[in-house]
């Protein structure tokens, strides 16, 4: 019954903002500026695409096509050489390529759920409980999303040794859910789109606080989850932690791609092929969860 | 009295009736205050100390500061390095994400989700900048290089990363490039949440080009959006240092794209002297903090 109340409430948003964008065509547009925006739009579209398209292209370059002058910026002959030659690149090593896909998709996947999972919990305990200092924690949340991982490495360090967790799984993991992007951007969302209201009337159902969160909030908030699920994802993915992570067999692809790229102008080939399967992940998440991501972004706003 | 007594009561009940909010909220914030907020707290207290890890920590007052700004060149060059970014990308990165995503907004829903995947894929593809190190690779084989030579623009390939003259421009079109980050996904979706009553009434009242409807409507309605965005290019652009350490290595020829962080990082967690890499991490909180204060009054006044 509330779940269908709050979703009805939400259809109604939603249709609100379809209305918006049908009549988005205003009087106030010229001609030059439609022909400006036009010039822009080309111009920034191939300075960020030209050179992803340059990395897959080169990736399916055999070597000769590689060493060709003047370079062809796309492939006639692809093959798969620069992929199959990853895995060769690092027989002389003891740890095989697929422990560093495990490593990263592991690490990856596990912290993005744990990160999603208390991130919207914290959020819902700051949005709807009554504790009187639940406002300066949040302003303290919403001051901290200034510091990430890379600001932090070193004062974490300390800690991160005390607790001893260096060179574990454990330091790519707690730093990341430590962030507070995720609690921000998932209470200003519950305070957007759940009215205090859902609460109360559920509390008078007779649900208890952990029923209300996992049975109608949780699935209530999916778009703000899997906005967290593709900026988790992306940032644990690329992320090369500093000074904590020794052993060959707890590292990541990124380590493995910063020591493949080390190599000469003969490896361009293999340092594009792991650029690709690096770039991948991130892009095919984007894609789940690019509608959601724009339609929630919009309560991120920051207020003072 | 019976008014305490009541207050009294009902604060009981609350604890008894919220403590499954506590539960809720404190795994993350056990994280939050233990590898965020005690960092920051006790990096100011190790800045006052010479600590290796081995040996007991030892008081040197304010030796760390003096060192610092004094007597250690390559902090005051870090510190040159690292405003000079953030000068060029901060501001840069910040309006090309708000143009850019103001852009996108005057097309059609498809072609929108199209050109933010566009704008937005460098950002999305953490490690893609990699793929700079081969276009601006030194020898005949870089991309750049080859193309200059054929075009006979050049006669001899240009060493672009071991030249302290190509580094820091370098470093800024690579971040430039994935500054489409998180702002620009949330200038977006704000920019649809703008209300088309507003563009309408400005119509009658008057506003004759898409220029004056950006400024007197769309600007002051994206005031909170903006000062999220405003925070997340400072965290980034301050933050520079995987770039340029994969780029330029570390130290970069002539220390000439070396940053606070990638400093901090080398002192802290390479030559394990916390104490001087406490005082880094002290005077970078203070830079970011202090610029995020600014520009946070400096957007309020605007608003008004």
């Amino acid at each position: 019954m509330i779940v269908k109340a709050i979703k009805s409430f939400r259809n109604f948003r939603e249709m609100n903002s379809a209305k918006q964008q049908m009549n988005s065509r205003r009087y106030t547009r010229s001609k030059f500026g439609d022909f400006l925006i036009l010039l822009i739009v080309v111009l920034a579209g191939l300075f960020t695409m030209l050179p992803l398209i340059y990395a897959v292209s080169t990736s399916f370059k055999p070597l000769d096509e590689i060493l060709l002058f003047p370079p062809k910026f796309l492939v006639r002959r692809p093959t798969l050489e620069n992929y199959i030659a990853l895995s060769s690149l690092l027989s002389d090593q003891y740890v095989p390529l697929t422990r560093y896909i495990f490593n990263s998709v592991f690490i990856t996947i596990f912290t993005t759920i744990v990160y999603i999972l208390i991130s919207s919990m914290a959020a819902f305990g700051l949005s709807k409980s009554k504790f009187k200092c639940k406002n300066a924690l949040f302003m303290i949340v919403q001051f901290a999303l200034l510091f990430n991982t890379y600001t932090l490495s070193v004062p974490q360090y300390l800690i991160l040794s005390e607790v001893k967790v260096i060179d574990t799984y454990w330091a790519y993991i707690l730093p990341q859910l430590a962030t507070t992007l995720g609690v921000f951007l998932t209470k200003q969302y519950i305070e957007g789109y759940i009215p205090d209201a859902f609460i109360e009337a559920a509390k008078i159902d007779g649900a208890g606080y952990f029923r209300i969160f996992f049975r109608i909030v949780l699935p209530l908030i999916k778009p703000i989850l899997l906005t967290l699920l593709l900026f988790s994802f992306r940032d644990v993915w690329a992320f090369i932690p500093q000074g904590t992570i020794f052993s060959e067999s707890i590292k990541t692809l990124p380590f493995l791609m910063s020591q493949i790229s080390g190599g000469g102008i003969a490896r361009s080939g293999s340092v594009m092929a792991i650029t690709v399967i690096m770039m991948t992940p991130p892009v095919i998440v984007y894609l789940i969860s690019q509608s959601n991501v724009m339609d929630s972004m919009s309560s991120a706003g920051i207020k003072e | 009295m019976s008014r305490i007594k009541n207050k009294r009561l009902h604060n009981e009940s609350s604890l008894k009736e919220q403590w499954p909010m506590l539960v809720m909220m404190l795994p993350f914030f056990t994280l939050f205050f233990l590898l965020t907020i005690i960092p920051i707290i006790s990096s100011v207290f190790l800045s006052t100390t010479s600590f290796d890890l081995l040996n007991p920590i030892k008081f040197v007052g304010i030796d760390n500061y003096f060192r610092m700004f004094v007597t250690d060149d390559s902090f005051l060059t870090v510190l040159k390095n690292t405003l000079i970014l953030v000068l060029m990308t901060g501001p840069g990165g910040f309006l090309l994400a708000f143009l850019l995503a103001w852009i996108v907004n005057e097309f059609s829903p498809t072609t929108r989700t199209l050109l933010s995947f566009m704008f937005y894929a460098p950002s999305l593809c953490g490690n893609a900048f990699f793929i700079w190190k081969i276009i601006f690779s030194g020898d005949s084989y870089g991309y750049l290089n080859s193309i200059l030579l054929s075009l006979g623009v050049i006669t001899e390939p240009i060493t672009f990363l071991s030249d302290a003259k190509y580094l820091m421009p370098i470093v800024i079109i690579v971040q430039l490039w994935q500054s489409m980050g998180i702002s620009f996904l949330s200038n977006i979706a704000g920019l649809q949440n703008v209300s088309n009553d507003l563009y309408e009434a400005g119509a009658i009242d008057g506003l004759r080009n898409r220029w004056q409807e950006l400024w007197y409507i769309t600007l002051p309605s994206m005031q909170h959006m903006i000062l999220f965005s405003v925070v997340m290019q400072i965290q980034s652009s301050f933050t520079v240092s995987a770039i340029t350490t994969e780029l330029a290595g570390y130290p970069s020829v002539g220390y000439s794209v070396d940053t606070i962080v990638s400093l901090m990082t080398d002192v802290g967690t390479v030559r394990y002297e916390m104490g001087y890499a406490a005082a880094i991490s002290c005077v970078l909180f203070l830079l970011m903090a202090g610029t995020r204060i600014i520009l946070g009054k400096f957007l309020q006044i605007m608003g008004k």
